[in-house]
């Protein structure tokens, strides 16, 4: 591709999408950070447990799949 | 002690000086590359997070965090296109500034919209950054950690692409 090319390219670009870049913040995010750093680092939701639970008590209750899921792993 | 090696032993003081010195910057390097001000503010924040974790990797005899925010920034902002590619096509909520009839300027909107979509998360922000935004090679390598030859790669792969999908869909650049 020659340079010709490039700049219509580019034009093409820029006249479709303004640059953002001169955009400023419009409020202070401080207190969402301090929102943020008040939250336990590592978080794992209520669904992951309940699958966990149910897979264990699956287990639990039929052990003899432990060999056939162990096979597919 | 000063800010930076208060900051790297963990003062949340000297944090958020750090951070109200840069959110401003941040926010507007993030802008670029995302399009969207909630999509920025919230990957603002998400890059203090990843900043403030990792501050004990911070070496404060650098005498700046400058750089080492941009390329946390630029690696946040990768992340939600790269989630987000699937789900969320590049926003289109921003006015166009060129002058004609609107149905039409719509239309080739969506259409580079779509293109830029089909570009990996790496090419689009690459692309978005030097055509659009016209930062340098030098600034666009440092925030991706690369070199600048590897930025004119990706812009040559981006554009190829780009033109690709641009011609298919009718748009002769």
């Amino acid at each position: 591709m020659n340079q010709p090319e490039l700049d219509d390219l580019k034009k093409l670009l820029k006249d479709s999408l303004h640059p953002v870049g001169g955009d400023k913040l419009q409020r202070d995010l401080w207190p969402t950070m301090l929102r943020r750093l008040d939250q336990p680092a590592f978080h794992v939701p209520w669904w992951d447990w309940t699958l966990l639970a149910a897979a264990t008590a699956l287990l639990l209750f039929f052990p003899g799949m432990i060999p056939a899921l162990l096979y597919h792993l | 002690m000063d800010l930076l090696e208060r900051f790297a032993a963990g003062d949340l003081e000297a944090f958020e000086s750090l951070f109200r010195q840069y959110q401003g910057e941040v926010y507007r390097w993030i802008m670029r590359i995302v399009r969207n001000s909630a999509t920025a503010e919230d990957l603002t924040v998400e890059t203090f997070w990843r900043m403030y974790r990792a501050r004990a990797q911070f070496d404060p005899t650098k005498g700046t965090c400058g750089p080492w925010l941009r390329r946390i920034a630029t690696n946040a902002a990768l992340d939600h296109l790269r989630r987000s590619r699937r789900e969320i096509p590049l926003p289109d909520d921003l006015p166009a500034t060129v002058k004609q009839p609107p149905a039409e300027q719509l239309e080739l909107r969506r259409e580079i919209l779509g293109a830029l979509d089909k570009l990996s998360p790496p090419l689009r922000a690459v692309i978005l950054l030097a055509f659009v935004e016209e930062e340098s090679y030098k600034n666009i390598a440092q925030a991706l950690g690369i070199s600048e030859n590897a930025v004119r790669v990706r812009v040559f792969r981006g554009v190829r692409v780009l033109r690709k999908s641009l011609s298919q869909a009718g748009v002769h650049a």
